[in-house]
């Protein structure tokens, strides 16, 4: 038997610029390009193409687990549906033995109008599942989404949570050979996440084959021994996760200084638009670098276009190994929720000071949340900016010396003779 | 636990067989009819949801499947029959013209709703790898549901108007197919076209129009002149399918042979042809829709 899952040689996808946004083009336009076509005889503009991915070659055993990291647009997506066949290579040729099946985006097919129920057969069916495979798991998928009371509701009237607990918890009971996971733990409160990362985590080390997309670095780096670093479409490095993760988070391909938000990335129906984060030195300029005996800001704007009640705007910070350092919120403070938990619709910055002497030297990685607690997540990116910190003055720099730990305040010691 | 995790070792066994090879496609390619059995429960599931919703947050839900032809047969009696006293070749009216519209609602659902189901379904096709041509397919398909439903108030006319069933009636499965595969045919060639230009969405209302005036929906087909007339009426399939309909239900003259082989080549001419646009522009769905 094969021991090789999926083998990829020189794996390439081109489109056409203008043909992704707007998606299509009218007849009259066909018809008036092809008309000039005919005039100036038939030239293949190359420039109007882009590659998406390009030259991607490597293999997968069968067991293994991959993770894929990289920036928005580095062809993470791309590489994952060609490999779920959605959609062809220009250039190519992949091998994949065994089933796959892919989790691109969790309640494709769920519709609106369905019961639960009905919906968990329909959308297990697209997923590629047998429908005695369905029934088998059924009554293990409507537990894990904790939906039983509501299995014969239609599904338009779910909570927001509850719609995509039901769409993960089918893709999740999915048992294909090769399973294809592209940032399906980006969705849902931070319980249902702890609980979908679990339940990757039991499919990973069931010795299944996983290729697994995230901007989650702590998924990553709990759920893969090896990654891929993808930058422009080509892979950049191979290596052992915690390697690969530490090489993106310090390349200058990660985001540092300042970071905007391009586009509407919350969707419609959600009032929350996260604008932009930065880091902010003591005179108010935007920086990449701070020194730790210095205090700094992290600044992060975004719009309401929408009242919200019970908001909470948050900061996740991590070093560049994905390990958490703190969590805060600007409404921790009692005084400051009676103020901002409700908040009109309009522009508004949420500030955070970082006192001085503080942190330790090194590369942290800011992440941003905002909520209403238990209630709904409006936004998350766990990997939003970086930052580097000096640790030039510091207390014990004196010596010339790694201190070990992400913080390293300046703490109050006493010293007095021992009292007999 | 053991049990379940022997199971689907053994499993994993037979399926390791399958093996996927990824690479860019080039020519005309046919349907892989292998691959399209083994997604028959996904079509299934497909055409099962498209009939659940198809009426779901109605009033009348699935009366409506009757109601439709149901009403356009009494607006016919009155305008054509009544008004413009159109000949119905000696039947009943309301017998006349509903035989005439059960085989054209058929067509006319299977056409306009194949020919936008890539479009509704582009969250499918963007994210899940499955023979795209399964989504037209079960489009027409969940036709016949409501085909089935519109036929019980048929068999209630023919009692009520003392239409007595000829054994032309065992014919009726055969017109029943034929419109389908006409209607999954155009469906084929709108729903492809309209994954590049949306026109198709504006054009296809006047094209269901027309090709129900090109049809002897209204009218019977004794009206159109013999000669060369006529074989070019046979040329639109659906004059086949309605005229055989029409005979199945209420006997008399039997159509004529050679213009019914003549739609049965049309028809055929239309699936092919679908079929093999369909598969070549096929490759580009999730990138363009």
């Amino acid at each position: 038997m094969n021991d090789i899952a999926i083998q990829v040689e020189g794996l390439g996808k081109q489109y056409r610029i203008g043909a992704m946004p707007t998606g299509y083009r009218t007849l009259r336009d066909a018809l008036v390009s092809s008309l000039k076509r005919l005039g100036s005889g038939y030239i293949r503009r190359e420039h109007e193409m882009i590659w998406a991915l390009r030259d991607v070659s490597f293999d997968l055993h069968r067991g293994q687990v991959l993770g894929i990291i990289g920036r928005n647009g580095a062809g993470k997506s791309t590489l994952l549906k060609l490999l779920s066949r959605v959609t062809e290579p220009t250039e190519g040729y992949a091998e994949i033995n065994g089933r796959v099946g892919s989790l691109l985006e969790v309640g494709t097919g769920f519709h609106p109008e369905l019961t639960g129920r009905e919906n968990i057969y329909l959308n297990g069916a697209i997923l590629g599942m047998k429908r005695v495979e369905i029934e088998a798991k059924f009554d293990e998928i409507v537990d894990f989404a904790e939906v039983r009371r509501f299995i014969d509701t239609p599904v338009k009237r779910y909570s927001s949570g509850m719609y995509l607990r039901l769409a993960f918890a089918v893709a999740a009971h999915l048992e294909p050979e090769i399973l294809v996971v592209d940032e399906v733990l980006a969705v849902g409160d931070a319980e249902f996440q702890r609980k979908c990362l679990g339940k990757m985590s039991d499919v990973a080390h069931e010795g299944r084959t996983v290729l697994f997309v995230s901007h989650n670095m702590s998924a990553i780096l709990r759920l893969t021994e090896e990654t891929i670093v993808l930058e422009n479409g080509r892979i950049v490095l191979r290596a052992p996760t915690h390697k690969a993760v530490d090489y993106y988070m310090t390349s200058e391909m990660s985001r540092s200084g300042e970071y905007f938000w391009e586009g509407d990335v919350t969707g419609q129906e959600n009032p929350f638009k996260p604008i932009a984060l930065r880091v902010v030195d003591l005179q108010g300029r935007v920086v990449d670098r701070v020194a730790s005996k210095e205090g700094f800001s992290l600044e992060f704007e975004y719009e309401l276009n929408d009242a919200i009640n019970g908001l909470r705007v948050g900061l996740y910070l991590y070093t560049s190994q994905g390990e958490p350092v703190l969590t805060s919120f600007d409404t921790d403070e009692p005084g400051r929720y009676e103020l901002f938990a409700e908040r009109g619709k309009g522009r508004y910055v949420s500030r955070c000071r970082i006192p001085a002497d503080f942190l330790n030297g090194g590369t942290f990685i800011v992440g941003v949340n905002a909520s209403s607690f238990q209630i709904r997540s409006f936004f998350t990116e766990e990997h939003a900016l970086t930052f580097n910190v000096d640790s030039t003055g510091a207390p014990g720099t004196q010596w010339a010396e790694i201190r070990r730990g992400p913080v390293r305040p300046a703490l109050d010691w006493e010293v007095g003779e021992a009292v007999r | 636990m053991y049990k379940v995790a022997q199971t689907s070792a053994i499993e994993n066994k037979n399926k390791s067989e399958l093996k996927t090879i990824i690479k860019p496609s080039h020519g005309w390619s046919w349907v892989d009819l292998r691959e399209l059995w083994r997604y028959r429960e996904l079509i299934y599931f497909l055409v099962w949801r498209d009939v659940k919703v198809r009426y779901k947050q109605t009033l009348l839900g699935a009366a409506w499947a009757i109601l439709k032809p149901f009403l356009s047969m009494v607006i016919f009696t009155v305008i054509f029959a009544g008004l413009a006293q159109l000949k119905t070749d000696g039947a009943p009216p309301p017998v006349f013209y509903y035989a005439g519209l059960l085989p054209w609602v058929l067509f006319q659902d299977g056409v306009t709703k194949a020919g936008n189901s890539l479009v509704t379904g582009s969250n499918l096709i963007t994210k899940v790898y499955f023979p795209r041509i399964a989504i037209p397919l079960a489009a027409v398909a969940a036709g016949i549901v409501d085909f089935a439903l519109a036929f019980l108030i048929m068999i209630g006319m023919m009692v009520y108007y003392g239409v007595a069933p000829t054994p032309a009636i065992w014919t009726i499965p055969l017109f029943l197919l034929l419109a389908l595969i006409t209607a999954l045919g155009v469906g084929l060639w709108l729903s492809a076209l309209n994954v590049s230009y949306r026109d198709v969405g504006y054009v296809t209302p006047f094209l269901v129009q027309a090709w129900l005036y090109a049809s002897p929906v209204v009218y019977s087909t004794s009206l159109i002149p013999e000669g060369w007339a006529r074989i070019v009426y046979g040329l639109n399939p659906m004059a086949g399918v309605v005229q055989g309909f029409r005979w199945a239900i209420l006997g008399g003259v039997m159509p004529s042979v050679g213009l019914f082989a003549c739609s049965v080549g049309v028809t055929l001419l239309l699936l092919l042809s679908g079929i093999l646009y369909f598969r070549r522009t096929e490759r580009t769905f999730a990138d363009v829709v």
